[in-house]
């Protein structure tokens, strides 16, 4: 009876008996492509890791070239559990950019962009965009060396970006050269201005799931599809998911802590056979890869104008694939998709053994 | 034309020819400056250009030639009228010309430029000009001054055409050339026969640690050569300058020897400081195994088992290696948490400050002092111990990490099994 009150009270003011009703409705497909459906939730739990630990790094970290490296050190040996919510917050990055990328080929290779998903993708797409923002501000933040010339090298490719590289180039580090500006800079993308933009991007996303639903494959259209609910069955087996994730997390950061390296100093050589994160290696790999002079263009401008082109079709992809949208099977994507694929899997492990 | 009529009877055309030839084959270097060729006319280059040959090597050597850069041309060395196509006009000696200039005169031919401050000022302030002084003060410059003209005079080293700069890579007197230049002369055996000297110091000196650090490491900072003979100057240090020599790097060991009571029992033994115990051009980096009582010790060359002497350096070689020993046990216990993962990069800094105190201890050798060594050994073990401790503890933490994980994992294992469970619940048959 008291639960009915306070249920009655929220709901004349909140309007919850909506939402419950909308939960009670909301049904998950099942099929033997089901699996993919976790990885969207899994990427989001990961997304709240990240917030969460983020949040807590933010009560000791320092930023600024003098304290940065000396702040994160602190964290890692004095700061009780620091380690674990430092070396969480690594693994979780990077599990989460894994697990975002699957959910994304997933969505690619079951055509869940058709219509009316289009603008779910291309949220979807911005979200992958930001993700690898978050990467590329968070891996300054330590202030190492590797770092230092990680986004040295990062900013560089910036620089080649046509007509607006240089001044790219300028307002990433504020100023000529990778110095404690370019390190406040980024530090404030990353607790700020990304996440500020990540949330709207991300509630439009997650609003846009919940009014379409989940998209069945192509191929299974037309037949009579069991369903489950989403709650509590399918949160359920989400939930079991994040608490396997978070045994995983806390498995990785235990045996494999993520190491501080040497403090940044830049007038020291670079180090040799210098690489940035393992997301970034395939664009990375396929720079080094070019040629110095392409025509009359150089060559890391033609790589990533291409890249930017590359980025824009992708998040097109919705409007470009005709045929799927028109319920025909559009073979050249999904053999496009296969390509892309391959693409990402075999420059970055050239990359990676490079 | 009747002049000329009276030259042509006085040389036959043949004998003209010959000497033409024979005058060419002595040929020094010839060449000018751009700025000089197209301002005046330079037949040296000219003809000698045109020719094959040793004949044409001088004008090829020229072209990188430091002296051309800045102006010069083959007459101001040479003599002779580089203004005329007439070979013997041009090359005749009553106009200066000297074909090749005598060994012995070569020091006063290059000091006509260089021992003169007010002209090299126009060209290089910074440059010596008291080089041709210091050479007649060299053994090399006595002897030729002696008549010996088998000896090294300036371009036996420099080169007589294409002289280059001495920061240039390629000249024979960049630091990294040096020995090998000396050692065209001092490491050929028939050629040092005749005066008595040794010609395995180039061999020796290329495995010493100077030539590691100058070679390997490419620091032109390491001595070669002419850091301790001198270059102009050359002369073998004696033993009572070789400290003095040693002492220009290795300040602080040469004043620690002096201060010491070594100093005067070496003066008075006729031993040559530093020399005595490092060796010469084969200086090899020094080792604690040199201190000591041991095989490879050189205290026991002096000092018989007993004298207060053995007891001391036996002493200070226990210092350093419970120093060494302390280290090497810090740095492999924090080197093993470091490759488990854990954070202890300030651990290994500050370790830093007990391998500080070891370089210092072995600097302070030189003072044969065991208390002065034993105050700088004791902070540094007490360092050594805290970082092993702070290895001890990463170890330990890490143990605890990994207990911590099994049983978080056991927990969230359990409540996996639990959400299961429920999910089994709900979707059984009802």
């Amino acid at each position: 009876m008291r639960v009915e009150t306070w249920r009655s009270w929220l709901d004349e003011r909140l309007g919850t008996e909506a939402v419950r009703e909308f939960l009670r409705r909301k049904e998950v497909p099942i099929h033997r492509h089901t699996i993919w459906y976790y990885f969207g939730g899994m990427t989001l739990f990961l997304f709240v890791v990240q917030v969460v630990t983020g949040a807590l790094l933010l009560l000791y970290y320092r930023p600024s070239a003098e304290a940065a490296f000396e702040s994160v050190q602190f964290i890692m040996t004095e700061v009780e559990f620091g380690w674990l919510i430092r070396s969480i917050h690594s693994w979780s990055a990077n599990l989460m950019i894994a697990t975002l990328f699957l959910h994304m080929f997933s969505a690619y290779f079951m055509k869940a962009y058709r219509p009316p998903r289009e603008l779910t993708w291309v949220s979807g797409t911005l979200l992958l965009f930001l993700a690898l923002a978050f990467g590329f501000s968070g891996y300054l933040l330590p202030w190492n060396k590797l770092a230092f010339f990680a986004t040295k090298v990062g900013t560089d490719i910036a620089g080649d970006v046509p007509v607006i590289g240089p001044f790219l180039l300028r307002f990433l580090r504020g100023g000529e050269e990778v110095t404690g500006a370019t390190l406040t800079r980024f530090f404030g993308f990353h607790v700020a201005i990304l996440p500020g933009v990540m949330t709207i991007v991300l509630t439009l996303h997650l609003i846009l799931v919940q009014r379409h639903g989940m998209s069945i494959p192509p191929s299974l259209e037309g037949t009579r599809v069991r369903t489950m609910p989403f709650f509590p069955n399918f949160l359920l087996r989400d939930l079991i998911g994040w608490v396997l994730a978070i045994g995983a997390l806390a498995a990785l950061a235990a045996l494999f802590p993520w190491g501080l390296g040497e403090k940044a100093d830049p007038f020291a050589p670079a180090p040799a056979g210098i690489k940035p994160e393992w997301y970034f290696l395939f664009l990375f790999q396929t720079l080094r890869l070019l040629p110095a002079r392409v025509g009359i263009f150089e060559g890391e401008v033609v790589g990533v104008t291409l890249f930017l082109l590359g980025g824009l079709f992708w998040m097109l992809v919705p409007f470009l694939d005709k045929p799927t949208s028109r319920g025909w099977r559009g073979r050249f994507f999904t053999g496009l998709g296969v390509f892309i694929v391959l693409y990402i899997a075999v420059m970055t492990i050239w990359g990676y053994l490079a | 034309m009747r002049g000329e009529r009276r030259e042509r009877r006085r040389i036959p055309r043949s004998r003209l020819w010959g000497g033409f030839a024979l005058v060419s084959l002595v040929l020094g270097g010839l060449g000018a400056t751009v700025a000089r060729a197209q301002q005046a006319k330079d037949s040296c280059i000219e003809c000698h250009a045109a020719l094959e040959g040793p004949l044409a090597d001088p004008v090829a050597l020229m072209r990188e030639d430091i002296h051309r850069a800045r102006g010069f041309s083959c007459a101001d060395c040479h003599g002779g009228d580089p203004r005329s196509d007439d070979p013997l006009a041009a090359m005749d000696p009553k106009k200066g010309f000297v074909a090749r200039p005598p060994h012995r005169a070569i020091p006063a031919l290059c000091g006509r430029c260089h021992s003169n401050a007010e002209f090299m000022k126009r060209y290089n302030p910074a440059l010596r000009v008291d080089q041709e002084q210091e050479y007649f003060t060299s053994v090399h410059g006595k002897r030729l001054r002696a008549g010996d003209t088998r000896v090294a005079t300036c371009t036996s080293c420099h080169g007589a055409h294409g002289i280059r700069s001495v920061q240039h890579p390629l000249s024979p007197v960049y630091p990294l050339n040096v020995a090998e230049t000396c050692a065209r002369c001092h490491a050929d055996a028939e050629y040092m026969r005749e005066y008595r000297l040794p010609h395995d110091q180039y061999d020796r000196y290329r495995r010493s640690a100077h030539a590691r650090a100058l070679y390997d490491r490419q620091d032109l900072s390491a001595p070669t050569c002419n850091d301790c003979h001198g270059n102009h100057g050359a002369v073998p240090p004696g033993i009572t300058s070789v400290a003095h020599v040693c002492g220009q790097c290795h300040v602080r060991q040469a004043t620690l020897f002096r201060a010491s009571p070594h100093k005067a029992a070496f003066d008075a033994m006729g031993l040559a400081e530093c020399v005595y115990c490092h060796g010469n051009h084969d200086v090899l980096s020094p080792t604690d195994e040199m201190i000591g009582t041991g095989e490879k010790s050189v205290c026991v060359s002096c000092h018989p088992p007993g004298d207060a002497g053995y007891q001391a350096a036996e002493r200070m070689r226990a210092l350093l290696d419970d120093l060494s020993r302390e280290l090497e046990r810090a740095r492999a216990i924090l080197d093993r948490a470091e490759r488990a993962g854990m954070e202890v990069s300030r651990a290994k800094f500050e370790l830093s400050e007990a391998r500080d105190a070891l370089t210092h201890a072995r600097v302070l050798i030189h003072a044969f002092s065991v208390k002065e060594v034993e105050n700088v050994i004791r902070p540094g073990l007490e360092v050594a111990r805290r970082g092993y401790h702070a290895g001890e503890r990463a170890l330990a933490e890490l143990n605890y990490r990994r207990k911590g994980l099994a049983v978080s994992l056991l927990f969230i294992l359990f409540l996996a099994a639990l959400l299961y469970l429920k999910l089994r619940e709900i979707e059984g048959p009802r």
